[in-house]
C-alpha cells in the first residue's frame, strides 16, 4: 500500500497553487511515496523515550531586545515586486469572478 | 441572492438558544515588530517599515521580540490563564497577498497561555467568560482594493498591499463557547469586549484602539433549537471594529440565523462580514474551500520555555486590574451601582481618579466629568478622554471655585476656553477677565449705577414691590458680565432701596 495517494497529491498541488499535469502527478506521486516511505523508516528507529523534535538545536528562549532597526527604503522594498503602484505592491485580483 | 430575512429578536430567543464564541486580536504596542527590528508606528507612509524578514525574502530569519512575549504573558496572567512551560510557534500556510511569506507565524496546538477566565457584568448579573487560549502571532499587511465598489474586495480588479503592518506582534484571545446568556447574548458579547479592552489597556501593553484596528473582534454565533442538546452550525463574523458593533453583530446574526432555521434552511459554516452602515452581516466568500492550513512547527524559531521565575516576576508587575479598581473607587467615592456603571460606561474612571489625585474632591471631579464635560464630548462626537483638557486642569478650575474666585457659571466659561485651545485655566481666566466680583466696593458701585440707570424700577422697589428687584439683579449680572454674586447683589439692592 502506498504512503500517499494520487488524490492526496492532487490536493497538495492545489493547496500549493501548482498546476500539475497528469504525467507530472503520476511521476510526483511515485516520488513522494518513496520519500515518505524512507522517512517512515526513521520512525521505526525512534524509541518511546525519544520525543519528536522540530529543531536540530537543543535551544529554547532565543529572544531579541525590542529595539527598532533601520528598515528598507520603499524603493528597495519594491525593487523585486512584479508590479507596484502608489508605493504599494500591486497584486492581481484576489477573488475570482462570481460563478 | 434573495434578500435575507430576519426574525424579530424576541421571537428568535423564544425558539432558539444562542451560543457565542469571541476571538479577539490585539496588536501589542512594542517599538519593533514581532520577528524583526522594523518600527510599528500607525499611519506611516506605505512600505516604509519593512525589511527582508517581514517581507519574507529568501535567506532572512525571524528572531522573537522579548517585549512581545512579556506582553502576552501579562495578558495571560491578567486573564487568569496558565502560562505553559514549553511551547512552539507554528506555520499557518495560506495563499493570500496580505502575508508575503505565504504563511503566518502563529501558534497552533501549543498556545502560550491556556484556561483562563474573565468576569463581566451585564445589568447587575455577573457572567464568567472562559478563555480557551491566548496565543502569539504576527499581524498581516493591509490591502487596498481597486476597481470595485467603495474599496470592497468583491469586484475589485486588483489590489495594492502595504506591508507596514505585516509582522506587528498580534495576540489572539479565544473564548470557550459562551452559553446560557439568553437574551443578554449581544450585551454579554459587548461587555466582554469592553472588559477585555479595559484589562489590556490597564496592562499598558497595547493602545487597544478598535477604530485603528489595534483591537479587532471576530464573533462566532450559533443557534440551538429550544430543547435540543447539540449546538448548531456557527458562523464567524469578521470586521467587527467597535464595541457597539460587537453587540449589533451578535444581534443581527441571531435574527438572521433564526429566520433561516425557522424556514427549514440550514446554516452554512462560513465567514461573514459585518457592515457598520446597515448593522447586518453578509456572506464573506462565495465559494468557500475547506481551509487546510497545513500547520507545522516553525523550523526557523526555537521553542519558548518561560521560566516560572520569569512568569512570577511578570505577575508581580501587574497593576491593579479594572474590576478590583472599580470596586475600590466605588467605595472611595461612595457611588451606587448605577452611578459606578455610568462612570465606567463614560470611560471616566481614570479621568476622575486623576482629577482627585490632582487635588479635587471626588464628588466635584465626578460632577464636572459626568455633566459639563460629557455634554461637550457628546457635542464634539469624541470620547471623554479625547477632550482637550487634562484632569489636572479640571482640578485647577475646581480649586478656583473652592477659593471663591470662580462660581460654577464662570467655571463653565473656563472649561469652554480651555477646550477651545485658549490655554491653561489661569490663562483663560486672565484673558477673559473672569473673576467673581466679591469686592463689595466694586459690586456696590455697579449697583449704584444700575439704580441710577433704572430709576423707575428702583422707585417701584422703594414703594414695596420687592419682586421688581429681579430686573435690577439681572442688570447687575449683565453689567458685571456674570461675575457678580447674584444673591449678594440682591441683598445690597434691597438694602440700598430701603426694602429689606
Amino acid at each position: 500500500m502506498s504512503a500517499i495517494t494520487r488524490d492526496e497529491v492532487v490536493h497538495l498541488a492545489r493547496l500549493s497553487r501548482l498546476a500539475l499535469g497528469d504525467d507530472e502527478l503520476d511521476h510526483l506521486a511515485a516520488q513522494l511515496d518513496q520519500i515518505i516511505s524512507a522517512v517512515a523508516r526513521v520512525q521505526e528507529v525512534a524509541a518511546e523515550d525519544i520525543p519528536p523534535t522540530s529543531h536540530a538545536l537543543p535551544l529554547t528562549n532565543v529572544y531579541r531586545p525590542d529595539e527598532v532597526r533601520p528598515s528598507l527604503t520603499p524603493e528597495q522594498a519594491l525593487a523585486g515586486a512584479p508590479a507596484a503602484e502608489d508605493q504599494r505592491f500591486r497584486v492581481p485580483r484576489i477573488l475570482d469572478e462570481e460563478a | 441572492m434573495s434578500t435575507p430575512t430576519v426574525m424579530k429578536f424576541d421571537e428568535a430567543l423564544a425558539k432558539f438558544e444562542p451560543v457565542l464564541g469571541i476571538e479577539t486580536h490585539i496588536e501589542l504596542g512594542t517599538a519593533s515588530k514581532m520577528f524583526c527590528g522594523c518600527a510599528t508606528g500607525f499611519g506611516a507612509e506605505p512600505n516604509t517599515q519593512v525589511c527582508p524578514v517581514c517581507l519574507g525574502l529568501p535567506g532572512s530569519l525571524p528572531v522573537t521580540n522579548h517585549a512581545a512575549i512579556e506582553g502576552i504573558i501579562k495578558i495571560g496572567l491578567a486573564l487568569n490563564c496558565e502560562i505553559v512551560e514549553w511551547c512552539r510557534f507554528a506555520r499557518k500556510n495560506y495563499f493570500y497577498p496580505d502575508m508575503p511569506k505565504n504563511y503566518q507565524i502563529s501558534q497552533y496546538d501549543e498556545p502560550l497561555c491556556v484556561d483562563g477566565h474573565l468576569e463581566v457584568e451585564v445589568e447587575g448579573e455577573t457572567y464568567r467568560i472562559e478563555i480557551e487560549r491566548v496565543h502569539m502571532e504576527e499581524d498581516t499587511g493591509k490591502s487596498l482594493h481597486v476597481g470595485g465598489a467603495t474599496g470592497r474586495i468583491q469586484g475589485a480588479l486588483h489590489s495594492l498591499v502595504d506591508y507596514n503592518r505585516a509582522g506587528i506582534p498580534l495576540v489572539e484571545i479565544v473564548t470557550k463557547p459562551i452559553t446560557a446568556t439568553e437574551d443578554k447574548a449581544p450585551l454579554v458579547a459587548r461587555a466582554y469586549a469592553t472588559e477585555l479592552r479595559e484589562l489590556v489597556r490597564s496592562l499598558g501593553v497595547s493602545d487597544v484602539r478598535m477604530e485603528q484596528g489595534s483591537m479587532r473582534c471576530d464573533v462566532n454565533v450559533s443557534l440551538m433549537p429550544r430543547g435540543a442538546s447539540e449546538w448548531g452550525t456557527r458562523t464567524e463574523t469578521k470586521n467587527v471594529n467597535s464595541l457597539r458593533s460587537v453587540e449589533r453583530a451578535v444581534r443581527s446574526e441571531i435574527e438572521r440565523q433564526a429566520a433561516v432555521l425557522d424556514a427549514g434552511g440550514t446554516i452554512v459554516q462560513e465567514t461573514r462580514h459585518f457592515h457598520e452602515d446597515s448593522g447586518t452581516t453578509t456572506s464573506g466568500r462565495s465559494k468557500e474551500e475547506a481551509q487546510d492550513y497545513r500547520y507545522f512547527p516553525e523550523p526557523d524559531l526555537v521553542p519558548m520555555a518561560p521560566s516560572r521565575a520569569w512568569v512570577e516576576e511578570l505577575r508581580a508587575t501587574l497593576p491593579e486590574l479594572p474590576a478590583a479598581r472599580r470596586r475600590r473607587v466605588q467605595g472611595e467615592w461612595g457611588l451606587s451601582d448605577l452611578e459606578l456603571r455610568d462612570v465606567v460606561n463614560a470611560g471616566a474612571v481614570d479621568l476622575i481618579e486623576d482629577t482627585v489625585k490632582a487635588g479635587a474632591d471626588a464628588a466635584t471631579a465626578r460632577k464636572w466629568w459626568m455633566n459639563e464635560l460629557s455634554r461637550r464630548a457628546t457635542e464634539q462626537g469624541v470620547e471623554l478622554a479625547e477632550l482637550a483638557i487634562t484632569p489636572a486642569q479640571v482640578a485647577r478650575i475646581q480649586a478656583m471655585v473652592d477659593a471663591g474666585e470662580l462660581n460654577d457659571k464662570l467655571a463653565r466659561q473656563v472649561f469652554e476656553g480651555v477646550l477651545a485651545g485658549e490655554g491653561a485655566p489661569d490663562e483663560v481666566v486672565a484673558a477673559r477677565g473672569l473673576k467673581v466680583v466679591s469686592d463689595e466696593g466694586a459690586l456696590s458701585a455697579i449697583i449704584d449705577q444700575v439704580i441710577a440707570d433704572n430709576a423707575a424700577v428702583a422707585d417701584k422697589v422703594r414703594s414695596g414691590k420687592v419682586a421688581a428687584a429681579g430686573a435690577l439683579v439681572g442688570a447687575v449680572m449683565k453689567a458685571s458680565r456674570g461675575q457678580a454674586d447674584a444673591g449678594r447683589a440682591r441683598e445690597l439692592i434691597l438694602e440700598k432701596l430701603g426694602a429689606s
